[in-house]
């Protein structure tokens, strides 16, 4: 009985508070709402440029290229509708998958040895035990500066076989005239070139990723005794995973759009480089050279998908290990 | 009116603009038999040449707006911009990205003899010959012209030629003991040999993906690799029994290590010519001046004469690289941009600045009879007058020799099938069959008819 009078109150109270709460919490949300509005609008008005760029440089070009590739063009009886025909002739054509096939093996063994030496400058620069380290971090990185072509051109001179500096050292201490050129090395010669000039470049982001690493990590490691080499294996370089993966989707990427190198070691060693050598300078000698513009857009297209994919497969890929090992731990 | 259709190509997609151009813009060319389109009177040019006009010129010739000068004085209402797009394939990308967007394409443009029937096909051209280009036919040497004129129409003004010949070095030749510049293709053979056992100089190179100068050897020997009626048959014979007696000369020297097959063009090329890797270099009528600028060390040393022959007796030679200046079928001002075309390479003060001031070797008959031209001596060539030898070969070259109308694929695939093997010091006559089979498989499948 004693209990009624207090639970009506509290009914009451509840009852009271229910009205009052909607008339107390609805000028505090109408002004939030205008805040995330006008925050909304501004978010929207800054990403603006990047989707019309966006748009009219990537989207439109790609719906453009993908309308193209439903067609075929002749020199003889114009154009007219294919349907998937150039997406067929892709899968059939030896070209194309041997360009594929090159890339495959240049990311497979170019791109570990890449970023292996990357990790190992960032990791010694940022022990801080270098000398000089600030000028040592602008000279490996220095090369990234050059633009790809000039290194394209510069790598060619120093690989010729007569006149250039490399055989000609080879050639003084015996070793006869290295064919940096011919048709069995080309690809290892364009790996010297992209590893040359994208070494720096990946230090970089790894190096910047070390610095973020909250010192006391490492005083830690010390008090329990713990070497440099080990401070690196279990703290560093599980630290800076999602640097060290984001510079893999990025060489991925890159690799499978080799195309500066081969099109300009093609003046020097026409012989060794063929037309098919990476799909995208085949699909720019379809294009260009054979005038066979739908099928280019194919290819382009097929290179494409393979790129995201690949790239998807990376970060499923690196995903899951996390996820195990959260699991473990 | 082409502004319009432009705005749509961007939309429908090129060719089916391409098209709509075309058959608005050029009303006689479909004929094929030339007369359907009305001559131009004497009154519409002068009244042309009187209007304030704007051409565009596109060319890779260095200085050539000394001419275009000339032109310009001649004609104070006609204002003309010369663009350099880029140099050979670029320039022609550029050009049939133009034409395919249906916008931005040049009033007047350089094209190379071989590139004009793929220009001809996609009907791109302005047939010059209603504008009185027929009549200017007999001041040029005949092959030259049936280069730009095939038949009726004449498709552009030549501007330059590359009859071939060859340049050594006579101090490397006498070396050897060879005091006389081999006669036939025999003598240059044991001339080879000779020079690689006294000096270990190769006495020429042929550059192992140079279709031109290997396309040159065939037009010397008769050879007629390719053919194009102007409609949809071409004719493909790169590996006929006297192309491959050409291959089979070059595989037996090459084998025996006596000719080298560097690429040519690039950094250790130029090296070679200059410091004598090389003891010469079978070329055109442009290579004197070129070799002047690549190895300036030697001057003096060098020497130049006719082709070796297949038979003693003989007087024949073929022709390596030259240019014409085209008219575009789209130019909206068709009347001042033929004369800026003819002006250049035909008024008499013009051509002879181009063969004196840019060393453009002339394929006109009155410059090569000129002695300002002819009597040059040049120092570099230990005194010699050049320019008389090679107007000399310039009436040798055979007068019939045709391109197909896709030319950049036909280089291409040279470079994947005779490149590689001549590079590899491989069999050429059989590199000589898988480009015929390449050819005649792209020809198909481009909607050709190959015969």
């Amino acid at each position: 009985m004693s209990h009624s009078p207090s639970t009506s109150t509290t009914t009451d109270a509840v009852a009271a508070d229910r009205v009052a709460r909607p008339s107390r919490v609805a000028p505090q949300r109408r002004r939030h709402s205008l805040t995330t509005r006008r925050q909304h609008r501004a978010a929207y008005l800054f990403i603006l440029p990047f989707f019309v760029i966006f748009l009219t440089m990537l989207v439109v070009p790609l719906v453009y290229a993908g309308y193209l590739s439903l067609f075929e063009s002749r020199l003889i009886g114009g154009e007219q509708f294919a349907g998937l025909a150039n997406y067929a002739r892709a899968f059939a054509d030896p070209s194309f998958w041997g360009g594929l096939g090159r890339v495959a093996l240049f990311l497979v063994i170019q791109v570990p040895i890449m970023l292996g030496l990357a990790l190992f400058f960032a990791l010694a620069l940022d022990t801080g035990r270098a000398r000089g380290s600030r000028s040592i971090r602008l000279l490996i990185f220095m090369p990234y500066a050059v633009p790809a072509v000039i290194a394209t051109l510069m790598w060619g001179y120093l690989y010729g076989p007569d006149f250039g500096p490399l055989a000609q050292v080879a050639r003084g201490v015996g070793w006869g005239t290295p064919d940096f050129l011919s048709p069995g090395n080309i690809l290892g010669s364009m790996m010297n070139i992209v590893t040359w000039e994208f070494i720096g470049y990946n230090m970089i982001i790894m190096y910047a990723a070390l610095r973020a690493i909250p010192a006391e990590l490492y005083e830690a490691a010390e008090i329990e005794g713990a070497g440099q080499f080990r401070i690196a294996w279990s703290i560093k370089i599980p630290s800076i995973r999602p640097a060290i993966l984001l510079t893999v989707i990025f060489s991925v990427i890159g690799s499978f759009q080799l195309f500066n190198e081969p099109s300009l070691l093609n003046a020097i060693a026409p012989d060794a480089i063929t037309n098919s050598f990476t799909p995208n300078y085949y699909a720019y000698n379809l294009a260009f050279i054979n005038r066979e513009l739908n099928y280019a857009a194919a290819i382009a297209f097929l290179l494409g998908l393979v790129i995201a994919v690949v790239s998807y497969v990376v970060q499923l890929g690196e995903q899951r290990r996390e996820q195990r090992e959260r699991k473990g731990l | 009116m082409r502004k319009s259709r432009s705005t749509a190509a961007s939309l429908v997609g090129g060719t089916v603009v391409l098209g709509l151009v075309l058959t608005g813009c050029t009303g006689g060319s479909d004929g094929g038999g030339g007369g359907t389109q009305d001559e131009i009177t004497q009154e519409q040019i002068d009244e042309a040449m009187q209007t304030p006009t704007q051409l565009t010129f596109w060319t890779w010739v260095p200085d050539i707006e000394l001419e275009v000068a000339m032109f310009e004085e001649a004609y104070p209402e006609i204002d003309v911009t010369v663009e350099n797009v880029g140099q050979g394939l670029a320039h022609y990308q550029k050009l049939r990205s133009a034409l395919e967007a249906g916008e931005g394409a040049p009033d007047v443009a350089q094209v190379e003899y071989q590139y004009i029937p793929s220009f001809v096909l996609s009907e791109s051209l302005l047939d010059l010959a209603p504008y009185g280009a027929d009549d200017i036919s007999g001041d040029y040497v005949e092959w030259a012209w049936n280069q730009v004129s095939p038949g009726d129409e004449v498709w552009g003004i030549p501007q330059d030629v590359g009859p071939m010949g060859n340049l050594y070095r006579e101090d490397i030749l006498a070396a050897a003991g060879i005091t006389e510049p081999p006669a036939t293709w025999e003598e240059y053979a044991t001339a080879a040999q000779a020079v690689k056992d006294a000096t270990g100089s190769y006495i020429s190179n042929v550059g192992a993906t140079q279709a031109g100068q290997m396309i040159g050897f065939f037009w010397q020997a008769g050879v007629k690799p390719f053919g194009y009626d102007g409609a949809e048959t071409v004719t493909i014979d790169v590996n006929s029994d006297e192309a491959k007696q050409v291959a089979d000369y070059w595989t037996e020297l090459i084998q025996a290590d006596l000719i080298s097959t560097d690429v040519d063009f690039n950094d250790e090329w130029y090296q070679a010519l200059a410091n004598g890797k090389y003891a010469g270099w079978l070329t055109a009528a442009w290579g004197p001046v070129f070799l002047q600028g690549t190895a300036e060390g030697t001057s003096g040393l060098w020497r130049a004469a006719p082709l070796p022959q297949w038979s003693e007796g003989e007087n024949v030679s073929g022709n390596w690289g030259g240019s014409s200046d085209a008219v575009l079928a789209t130019s909206e001002n068709p009347i001042a941009a033929y004369m800026l075309a003819q002006f250049i390479n035909h008024d008499e003060a013009s051509a002879m600045s181009l063969a004196t001031e840019q060393f453009l070797f002339p394929p006109q008959v009155s410059v090569l009879e000129d002695p300002a031209f002819v009597d040059q001596k040049s120092e570099f060539y230990g005194g010699q007058e050049v320019n008389a030898l090679f107007a000399e070969i310039s009436e040798t070259v055979d007068t019939d020799f045709e391109w197909l109308p896709f030319m950049d694929y036909v280089y291409s695939s040279y470079e994947e099938t005779m490149g590689t093997v001549i590079a590899d010091k491989g069999d050429i006559s059989d590199a000589l069959d898988a480009w015929q089979d390449q050819l005649v498989s792209y020809a198909e499948s481009q909607g050709f008819t190959v015969e």
